[in-house]
């Protein structure tokens, strides 16, 4: 676990030490006259000329002691981008998550039970769509209907007027989430106004992410109501609608559970493209933004702490599984 | 169903024919399989005719979307435009016929390299097992645990802009998948007596994965490869999106898309002016994408002998 991380940093900082010392200097380039000599100075100072392994070392170093840097995008140290960009993302990710879980579970059993008929082919139309759907463009045209032509869900996190509630001074932030903070300030106007604007992001990462749970709990809903156990249970009288909320559905979210631990970590990482087009200064914004202008620090931080919520829900999933499946547990 | 079986059966056919032409004719049953092929083939042929649909000013140069003076906003369908123009001029439709080749060369060649390079890996994975296994496969671990985006994000960025950049990182980045699909395949087969008895009669190792083990397990792989083409087509139109790829005037679908993001809302009296210019490029690469994935969802339902007969 700790080994993949490893590796997975350093085949990123492997690439970024392609770049020229000369172009990574600039990252601690205040001034914008600043002559050869003074550049020459700094990548001495602050050694982007020495071999790759010892910068990378210099870094890891840096990580134990929670030093990761300064970010040139944010224009404060990585520890404290995080802390303001992060809450933005882990919001929109936690309402977006169980929606997209809903949505697909219950699709997903709709269309098993009702194989073959006008529900099921409805369903698998929804699904591949969505699979088509550029993210990007579904966004573009979500924010052009609702917002363009109804003035509806704006982009951003706030109106203009929470934002100036948000800085007044008397709202305390607590957890960071806006939500959150909303209630324990016991300000509700900020609290619809917060979830005004995450509306129409989660709603689009619904209709894009929910085909994959929608397809996985309708190949194992079919699976599970092929048993032999399905059949004893109807012998026995049960009822349909019973059967295949207890004894099928049960079992069919097995696998689905797997498939969840990683959307979780997915969306984290895809938040690049939402954040990008719904204006919502989170994770994503940021590492566009560090991406494109090379913000070597910001991207090794971010790459290391996605790989780690990645491997860290694998984790929680295979725990997870053994605790609901006890088969898995026995052998 | 059993009485067409039979009949093919009786015929003295190859059989691995016998077994194509099967699966063949479950395959164009489909009518969401019809639909796909539908697509993609109006795709080829539009890819295949560019230059008679949409002739060149300059033929050496076709990719290059001729535009009219630099104005900026962008104007509405009209004759000479029929699907509108971008920003500065740039019509659309132009765009959008070349950019069907770009667009095919770009899944194909992705996926197909992709192919390669995760087959390989996974293949001698699976074969020789022990330390090799457990080198490749730690490493492919490392490529799912990687963020995708902002890896290929920053790589870009590091080698230089633009649509070669794209295909290059989306090789790079993109062949994990059929790398674990083709080893566990090959665990299942691996210590099957045929293969055992291939080893017994002297054939070397490279010619037992070549002839025996990869013509067994391929089917799967190539059937997750026919669903990655359209997902290939979004990660390259999404990078191209977050302006990484082509400047603006090349054909290219995603770079079109991204000229849209200043264009969602018209002025106050007209709220849906630059519709088209969000609406066309975007529906398009939807199309493709959707074109593939029909193609690919049927091809996982059909052609896996194992799936099939039950």
């Amino acid at each position: 676990m700790v080994l993949i991380l490893v590796g997975v940093t350093v085949i990123v900082f492997s690439i970024m030490m392609l770049l020229p010392p000369g172009q990574r200097v600039s990252v601690y380039v205040q001034d914008e006259r600043v002559n050869n000599q003074q550049l020459e100075a700094l990548i001495e100072k602050y050694g982007l000329d020495d071999p790759a392994p010892v910068q990378y070392w210099r870094w890891i170093k840096g990580v134990f002691r929670g030093d990761f840097g300064y970010s040139v995008v944010a224009v404060t140290p990585v520890i404290e981008a995080f802390k303001n960009y992060f809450p933005v993302t882990l919001e929109l990710v936690l309402i977006a998550t169980p929606l997209i879980i809903m949505t697909g579970v219950w699709l997903g059993t709709k269309a098993a039970t009702n194989k073959d008929t006008a529900i099921d082919h409805g369903t698998r139309i929804f699904a591949i769509v969505g699979y088509s759907l550029p993210t990007f463009w579904l966004g573009l045209m979500l924010l052009m209907v609702f917002y363009g032509l109804f003035g509806l869900f704006p982009p951003g996190v706030l109106s203009n007027e929470g934002r100036d509630v948000l800085y007044s001074g008397d709202f305390q932030r607590y957890t960071r989430l806006l939500l959150i903070d909303s209630i324990l300030n016991w300000r509700w106007d900020m609290f619809w106004d917060a979830l005004y604007h995450l509306i129409l992001p989660a709603f689009n990462l619904v209709l894009l992410s929910s085909a994959m749970i929608l397809r996985l709990t309708r190949s194992s809903m079919l699976d599970s109501l092929g048993q032999d156990y399905i059949r004893t249970a109807l012998a026995k009288g049960a009822s349909k609608n019973l059967i295949e909320r207890k004894h099928a559905r049960r079992n069919a979210l097995i696998p689905v559970i797997t498939v969840s631990g990683l959307l979780f970590a997915g969306l984290m990482a895809g938040m690049v493209i939402t954040e990008t087009i719904f204006n919502r200064p989170g994770i994503g914004l940021w590492m566009a933004d560090a991406a494109l202008r090379l913000d070597v620090s910001a991207i090794m931080f971010n790459v290391l702490f996605l790989s780690g919520v990645y491997v860290v829900m694998n984790l929680v999933v295979d725990v997870l599984y053994a605790y609901v499946d006890p088969r898995i547990r026995l052998s | 169903m059993s009485a067409e079986t039979n009949a093919s059966r009786t015929g003295n056919q190859h059989p691995r024919l016998q077994e194509f032409l099967f699966s063949a004719k479950r395959f164009l049953k489909n009518p969401l399989t019809i639909v796909g092929l539908t697509i993609i083939m109006a795709f080829a042929i539009v890819a295949i005719f560019a230059p008679v649909i949409a002739p060149p000013e300059k033929p050496d140069d076709p990719f290059q979307i001729p535009h009219d003076g630099w104005m900026m906003e962008p104007q509405p369908p009209s004759l000479e435009h029929p699907m509108g123009t971008l920003p500065q001029q740039y019509d659309i439709f132009y765009g959008l016929v070349w950019g069907t080749r770009n667009a095919f060369k770009i899944g194909l060649l992705i996926v197909l390299a992709n192919l390669v390079i995760g087959v390989l890996l996974g293949a001698i994975a699976g074969y020789f097992g022990g330390v090799v296994d457990e080198v490749i496969m730690r490493v492919t671990d490392m490529f799912y645990a990687m963020p995708f985006l902002v890896v290929a994000m920053a790589i870009v960025v590091v080698i230089g802009k633009g649509l070669t950049s794209i295909v290059l990182v989306l090789i790079v980045l993109g062949w994990r998948t059929y790398t674990r699909v083709i080893r566990a395949e090959i665990l299942l087969i691996r210590d099957k007596d045929y293969i055992q008895a291939a080893r017994a009669s002297g054939a070397s190792h490279m010619s037992i994965i070549m002839r025996h083990i990869l013509p067994n397990s391929i089917f799967s792989v190539l059937i997750v490869a026919s669903m990655n083409i359209g997902t290939t087509m979004l990660s390259a139109a999404a990078l191209s999106f977050l302006g990484l790829g082509s400047d603006i005037g090349y054909a290219d679908w995603g770079a079109m898309v991204s000229e849209a993001r200043n264009w969602i809302v018209g002025p106050a009296n007209a709220r849906l002016q630059y519709w088209f210019v969000v609406f066309i490029p975007g529906f398009v690469i939807t199309l493709f994408v959707l074109g593939w994935n029909l193609l690919g969802d049927a091809a996982r339902d059909v052609f896996d002998p194992k799936q099939r007969r039950r």
